[in-house]
């Protein structure tokens, strides 16, 4: 199968270029239709628009991108057609999933309270692909999900890279153990007194004695004589799988005092963060820029509240300004809505200064980038992942409508939402 | 604390402007012409390149340029390229109820609780509503008792204090509904109810009271040694079963409408359901009641159990079936800067364009017996207004200007004003989070 050999192919690449991500062969089955979008516009998210372009999907891979009079329609395929056509959204951080629709206690799973720092928590071990609010997603564009555990803990465990379709879990993941995800801040205390952490500098001290012993951990894996290496500990395989950037973490910090100890903790042990809801970002603009260190965005529309407060619609304009590598997220809500969607919060973003582009590239390739995925989804390009989302109209206009997704040429939602 | 610290002193700096605004705040004396325009005044037939001219805080005139007289000592302002609607109107919301006073948990029934006796005017949720185009809010008592109080109807002016902002009614007193609330929000341990049919018992042997106590002080005649000892709730009942006071009850789920629904029918209040997740379920049933629903819209269902089955399709669903539609905000559930999104949500999955825009405005109005004198662009109207920079159910129009009763209440173009609307440093908001505790008891909002 030339198919699997290109899987293989890629999946060696991309292990050697992210090294310790887990990746499995994407098989969608042998339904992949073999199907041509053709659009007025087509956004590729890798140069300029596609005037009435046309996208072939061979194999559930991108075959062919270009306007309709130089690019040939194979003969049998099926051919759909959108006014708008954009590859398909990459919700750079979400808790779907794992955080279901209902927000009973059985179906939340994004936060173990019993420790605060749980990275052997695996969001691959917890999620639900038959949510509805995944279906929602879909419904709305999304085809990749970077999901699993919540805020409210220093590191509450491991994430997941999903697409959204229908179909078995293993069939569906791009990633497992794609990050460590952690947060500092007010919301990761204990609430009480007498239970650690009741501070933020307490978090830190917490944080930083769990990695030395993930150092020492490590160093002890290396010796010589067999019988000295410690046991297996899937606590600090984890956490060592941190240090020097292996494995990302991904740390909530919404405040700039905070924002600014995760990149102090990540000098100290050379870890690889991504910036993640990073409220306060444009306070230090500077420091952000000069860790290399990309931001996943609180939602456009996050509620200006605690840790939030200075939130602002705008940020996503400044952070971009300032040249800094930045994707949107759902992220994680408590309550009602249960969970935000991208498309909505990329739209703000384009209302509040954001331009076009860019907006669309928050919620696509630069998301791509963010997660190592960039050679695989995120943009309309050929061998990569047949992923579109088809709009009637522009994608971000709210009178519009999210009326065609596919996934590796599967078309999974049809119908005007 | 460095953030309190710095959240107090924007609160305050917010006050001492609302002095400094509060000082003329009811005396608009020059007339002010606003001159070229796109008039929406949901009243009839959108007008372009239009005059809104407006004095002592009220609509002179509204049309054409060409047929609208300004006067020589007017104050003009060329407004050419925007579009002017009537101030937003929100009707349910919690702006204002700091520190966990959105709800009374000691007891299920609390109609003597006032919200105007609890809202912080200063507060910078009201600056967001402002930045969101709403001029009318109705700020209510939460959900998470089945008669949570008084609602306030408040002009969003700035003041130093409540009595700045409050309404009357003809008969004098502050305006405002009785909230109540059904569902899963209101159970839990007695004496909170632990079912849906218990919670309905309880309303029904108050509302019962109510009536008896209505009923002595007609058979008193006045007469002081045969009046009933005064109870404020009941009071407060007693003006709802005269139709002087509207509920507005909060209900998600189809049988939970329909609930609200026989209760009205039993005891012939004036009522808007609030919400209405799965109004679309009972379109036919609520029309036939002749009862407004302000609809609630959010991003993704669920949350709760009761909002599993939400649809954007309600609102468009309801005005075919020939209810009067309202939107709300509910803030903090969806933000008071994005009402007119909710709208333009409902016109995605269906509703007019129109309908949308009358929903949050001259729909509101209604809902809150304010039709008189807000919700559409008329003369002898409240100067209500907003200015956008285009078309209000766009992402891409930006709300550039409140204004109420002929005074600006918010310009994009004043630094503080755009740190509101867009957020940043300085938007700190110095209220604890109303959102925490909804495990607990069943829900705040």
């Amino acid at each position: 199968m030339n198919l699997r050999n290109a899987f293989v192919l890629f999946h060696v690449s991309l292990r050697s270029s992210v090294a310790g991500l887990a990746l499995l062969a994407p098989t969608l089955g042998d339904a992949q239709a073999q199907i041509a979008v053709r659009g007025e516009t087509i956004h590729t998210a890798a140069g300029a628009p596609i005037r009435d372009g046309v996208v072939v999907i061979r194999d559930g891979k991108i075959a062919a991108v270009g306007p309709a009079a130089s690019t040939p329609i194979p003969d049998g395929f099926r051919v759909i057609r959108a006014k708008v056509v954009t590859p398909g959204l990459i919700d750079a951080h979400s808790t779907v999933g794992v955080s279901g629709m209902l927000n009973q206690k059985q179906d939340q799973d994004q936060l173990d309270k019993s420790g605060p720092i749980q990275p052997e928590l695996r969001a691959v071990d917890s999620y639900n692909s038959l949510d509805p609010l995944v279906d929602w997603m879909r419904s709305l564009g999304t085809t990749t999900l970077h999901t699993g555990p919540g805020p409210g803990a220093l590191i509450s465990g491991q994430s997941l890279v999903i697409k959204t379709a229908p179909q078995n879990l293993d069939s569906a993941t791009l990633m497992v153990d794609a990050a460590i995800i952690g947060n500092i801040g007010p919301e990761a205390l204990s609430g009480s007194k007498d239970k650690a952490p009741s501070s933020i500098a307490k978090s830190i001290a917490m944080l930083r004695s769990e990695f030395t012993k993930a150092q020492e951990y490590r160093r002890k894996l290396g010796v010589a004589d067999v019988e000295k290496r410690p046991a297996r500990d899937l606590h600090l395989e984890a956490l060592s799988r941190a240090l020097d950037g292996k494995e990302a973490l991904l740390i909530t910090v919404q405040r700039h005092q905070d924002i600014l100890a995760a990149l102090r903790l990540a000098e100290e042990f050379h870890l690889r963060l991504i910036l993640d809801g990073a409220a306060d970002a444009e306070q230090v603009l500077d420091p952000i820029h000069k860790s290399g260190f990309p931001v996943i965005l609180h939602p456009s529309m996050a509620r200006a509240e605690d840790a939030l407060q200075n939130a602002s619609m705008g940020t996503a304009a400044a952070l971009q300004k300032a040249g800094i590598l930045f994707a949107l997220q759902s992220g994680f809500e408590s309550y009602v809505p249960k969970s935000r969607v991208v498309l909505f919060e990329a739209a703000i973003a384009a209302g509040h200064g954001l331009p076009f582009d860019q907006a669309l590239a928050s919620i696509t390739l630069n998301a791509a980038k963010i997660l190592g995925l960039e050679g695989r989804i995120g943009s309309l390009e050929p061998g990569k992942d047949g992923d579109l989302a088809l709009f009637d109209g522009d994608p971000f206009e709210y009178s519009s409508h999210c009326i065609g997704t596919v996934i590796s040429g599967v078309v999974v939602h049809e119908g005007a939402k | 604390m460095t953030l309190t610290s710095g959240a107090r002193f924007l609160s305050l700096s917010l006050a001492v402007l609302a002095c400094l605004v509060a000082g003329h705040a009811r005396a608009q004396e020059k007339a002010i012409a606003l001159i070229g325009a796109r008039i929406l005044p949901i009243q009839g037939s959108p007008i372009d390149d239009g005059v809104l001219l407006v004095q002592g805080g009220k609509i002179l005139a509204v049309g054409p340029r060409a047929s609208v007289p300004i006067p020589a000592d007017a104050e003009q302002r060329n407004v050419t390229g925007k579009v002017v609607i009537p101030g937003l109107i929100d009707t349910h919301s919690h702006i204002g109820l700091t520190g966990g006073a959105v709800n009374e948990r000691s007891g299920p029934l609390n109609p003597d609780m006032r919200a105007v006796d609890a809202v912080d005017v200063r507060d910078p949720s009201l600056q967001r509503a402002r930045a969101g185009g709403i001029t009318t809010v109705n700020i209510m008592p939460g959900s998470g008792t089945l008669m949570g109080g008084q609602t306030v109807y408040l002009k969003l002016r700035q003041g130093r204090g409540i009595d700045d902002l409050t309404l009357r009614t003809p008969s004098g007193r502050v305006a405002g509904g009785l909230k109540m609330a059904n569902g899963t929000n209101p159970q839990g341990d007695p004496p909170f109810p632990g079912s849906r049919a218990k919670a309905a018992a309880l309303v029904r042997e108050r509302f019962l009271a109510a009536q008896a106590y209505r009923d002595k002080i007609t058979r008193a005649k006045g007469d002081p040694e045969k009046l009933p000892a005064r109870d404020l709730g009941l009071e407060t009942l007693v003006e709802v079963l005269a139709g002087e006071r509207v509920v507005h009850h909060h209900t998600h789920r189809h049988d939970d409408i329909m609930t609200v629904l026989r209760l009205k029918q039993e005891f012939g209040f004036r009522l808007v359901l609030q919400h209405v997740s799965e109004g679309y379920k009972v379109a036919a049933e609520i029309a036939a009641a002749g009862v407004p629903c302000s609809v609630i819209v959010i991003d993704s269902p669920g949350g709760k159990l009761e909002a599993r089955d939400m649809d954007w399709k309600t609102g468009g669903v309801l005005e075919k079936a020939g209810v009067l539609v309202g939107f709300h905000t509910d803030d903090p559930v969806t933000d008071s800067r994005l009402l007119l999104r909710s709208a333009a949500l409902a016109v995605r999955a269906g509703m007019s364009r129109d309908g949308a825009l009358r929903a949050v405005t001259l729909a509101g109005a209604k809902m809150l017996d304010l039709e008189t004198r807000i919700g559409s662009l008329e003369v002898g109207k409240d100067a209500d207004f907003v200015l956008l920079s285009g078309d209000p159910l766009s992402v891409y129009s930006r709300i550039e200007q409140t204004w109420i009763e002929g005074l600006k209440v918010f310009d994009l173009t004043d630094p503080k004003d755009a740190v509101i609307a867009n957020g940043g440093f300085g938007a700190g908001n110095p209220r604890l989070s109303t959102l925490c505790c909804f495990g607990n008891h069943g829900g705040d909002q």
